[in-house]
């Protein structure tokens, strides 16, 4: 199978890095905003000392380690389709996680001391672990992508691959253990919080890996058949229940013990914002409403409603981690359990958010930082097969 | 010689020996203090703090006003995105409606969340049990914010103007109670100890057993807020 950059001379693709330009130029912007007036100029407060930025970044980091499935099936399941479709997999992973980070590090109080982070490690901090998982999983699939795309390196390319994904695998571990580990929050401190970030992963990054694929070869002009889209298709749908799955889990398990009833009627019931973002965003256009539109006859074999699920699909993903990470600080710490508390310092009162506009541009900076990235890398090298028609997939395949 | 220069001698004498044994009185004091400046801090000590709520009242904040006026706090009218490294938080259970008032600080833990996560370790535990931050290396990410369980930390939102030369800041970074670390170093009291009226806040060295703290823990008993996370916290309470 021929392998082809694309040609990214259009108006189409100059467009694109004209407007993924544009949108990294108004993140910088804000971040020059936010680090030049210090932080009070965002909704950022002592009660929620994480915030939008955060929420993109943990998406697309999350998304990142997702994306990478794609080639992982091929590669350590050993399914031959998926063996075309794997650059372009491991290329949005690395940009992905690209742009996540730098929202994550353009959103530190010091940003200007990053190398301090690169000299000085507490091990005991899940955050310098992560530190070495991120840049291990930018190397590890470097070398794949190496790998994938040099034809004399090409055969061990799945060994390399099934490090990848034990990688990816311990990284999305770390991303959700940030949460799982803060033993004094309520809406956190719980093994599931792991292996629930890395279900969600696999559909969040299938998602942005599907519209990037369509997009691609529609505006392009090249041949994605039906056979490649319905196995993805297929797949998707089983991630997305598995991540509404994990998400019952955990709130059954909170439901059970007194002890969180509280936090769960403010996530599920009466936590205004929180609770809309749980219920409308990411249960009901997150989940539910996709995997209508992919299994129902009169949508299933729709590309516009394939495309629409994906969207819903990342949508939904960003309303998980606002309820995930705001919500969680939103609720109040409990000093006292049973008692009644009030301070000058909002004790025991629901912490109020609202997102400022330079932390929503520099999360969208984020996006766009990925979406530059996967631009700019299909026109210089050899990502996509040429087509990705039936006629070149299916095995079973007879003209018609 | 005459016989009053003998009796000033005489009496020169018993003056110098005064001070001398009035010296080596005082030196368990000082050898206390001066081998901690000159070495560091030692695992000899725990510093720890012992709160009797019945005797806090819940109109008088003077231990709130003392920590901001030592250690520089000022409020830019913005309470959200204030410093607070202390709070006074009232305390009512709903069964009964007894209400306390109880100030709050970082409970210098032994083993403090904080400095488990921070990626850097510039969260971390002095050898006398004090928590701080080291603002040289502090990059801002806010983790242990999230970490702390007494919401102690805060993160300085916006610049700092008329900042005290013994205790540096700023913006950008996390900061929290020092438990007046430039105080104790020199043998004095955190401020906010030394501002209570009542003596409802008694500071002292957990690890000396004939210490005013210890043997008041010893006789009456604390409680630790959220002991039941095992953290181990320097700062006790009386009455809750």
């Amino acid at each position: 199978m021929r392998m082809l950059e694309i040609e990214g001379n259009s108006s189409g693709w100059w467009g694109l890095i004209g407007l993924f330009g544009l949108l990294i130029l108004i993140a910088l912007g804000s971040v020059y905003y936010m680090e030049h007036n210090g932080h009070w100029v965002t909704g950022m407060s002592n009660q929620v000392v994480w915030g939008t930025p955060h929420v993109f970044a943990v998406f697309l980091i999350v998304a990142a380690s997702g994306a990478l499935n794609v080639a992982s099936i091929a590669s350590v399941f050993g399914k031959p389709m998926y063996k075309p479709l794997s650059p372009l997999s491991a290329l949005l992973a690395l940009a992905l996680l690209a742009g996540g980070l730098a929202v994550l590090v353009l959103d530190l109080g010091r940003p200007d001391r990053l190398i301090v982070a690169m000299t000085h490690y507490n091990f005991k901090s899940i955050f310098a672990w992560n530190i070495y998982l991120y840049t291990g999983f930018f190397a590890i699939v470097g070398v794949y992508l190496w790998f994938l795309l040099e034809r004399k390196m090409n055969k061990h390319s799945s060994k390399v691959g099934i490090f990848a994904f034990l990688w990816r695998l311990a990284l999305t571990t770390g991303t959700g253990s940030i949460f799982g580990f803060l033993v004094a929050r309520q809406a956190y401190d719980a093994a599931i919080m792991a292996p629930m970030f890395i279900v969600m992963s696999f559909a969040y990054g299938l998602a942005f890996y599907l519209l990037v694929l369509m997009a691609l070869y529609s505006w392009t002009g090249r041949d994605l058949g039906d056979f490649v889209i319905d196995k993805l298709r297929g797949l998707l749908v089983v991630f997305i229940a598995g991540a509404l799955y994990m998400a019952v889990v955990q709130h059954l398990t909170n439901l059970y013990a007194t002890e969180h009833h509280a936090v769960e009627r403010f996530i599920l019931l009466e936590g205004g914002i929180y609770t809309t973002a749980f219920w409308i965003g990411q249960v009901l256009l997150g989940a539910l409403f996709p995997i209508f539109l992919l299994l129902y006859p009169g949508t299933r074999n729709s590309r516009q409603a394939l495309g629409l699920a994906c969207l819903l699909v990342i949508l939904g993903g960003l309303a998980q981690m606002y309820v995930t990470i705001i919500g969680g600080q939103a609720f109040p710490l409990v000093l006292f359990p049973g008692m009644e508390v009030s301070s000058s310092f909002f004790d025991g009162q629901v912490a109020s958010y609202t997102p400022s506009t330079p932390e929503v541009g520099l999360g969208i900076g984020g996006i766009a930082i990925t979406l530059l990235l996967v631009t700019v890398g299909v026109k210089f090298l050899k990502f996509t097969p040429e087509t990705l028609g039936d006629e070149a997939m299916d095995p079973h395949y007879k003209a018609e | 010689m005459s016989d009053e220069t003998l009796h000033n001698d005489a009496r020169r004498r018993f003056l110098g020996g005064l001070a001398a044994m009035s010296g080596l009185a005082l030196a368990p004091g000082v050898t206390l203090i001066s081998p901690a400046r000159a070495e560091g801090a030692s695992s000899d000590v725990r510093w720890g703090m012992l709160i009797d709520i019945n005797k806090c009242q819940s109109d008088c904040d003077n231990c709130i006003g003392a920590c901001a006026a030592e250690n520089g706090l000022k409020s830019h009218g913005r309470p959200t995105t204030d410093p607070q490294w202390i709070r006074k938080v009232s305390v009512k259970d709903p069964s009964s409606g007894n209400e306390k008032s109880l100030p709050v600080m970082c409970q210098h833990c032994a083993n403090p969340p904080c400095a488990d996560v921070c990626p850097t370790g510039a969260s971390f535990k002095r050898a006398d049990g004090v928590v701080l931050v080291d603002r040289h290396i502090c990059i801002g990410c806010r983790y242990c914010m999230m970490a702390c369980p007494y919401k102690a930390r805060s993160f300085v939102h916006e610049d700092i103007k008329g900042q005290k030369p013994h205790m540096p800041r700023g913006k950008g970074t996390v900061e929290s109670c020092t438990l007046c670390v430039h105080r104790i170093d020199e043998g004095r009291l955190p401020a906010c100890v030394e501002s209570c009226e009542t003596g409802a806040m008694v500071f002292g060295d957990l690890n000396d057993p004939n210490s005013g703290i210890s043997q008041a823990v010893a006789k009456y008993g604390a409680t630790r807020i959220r002991a039941d996370l095992g953290l181990d916290p320097g700062v006790m309470y009386q009455g809750i």
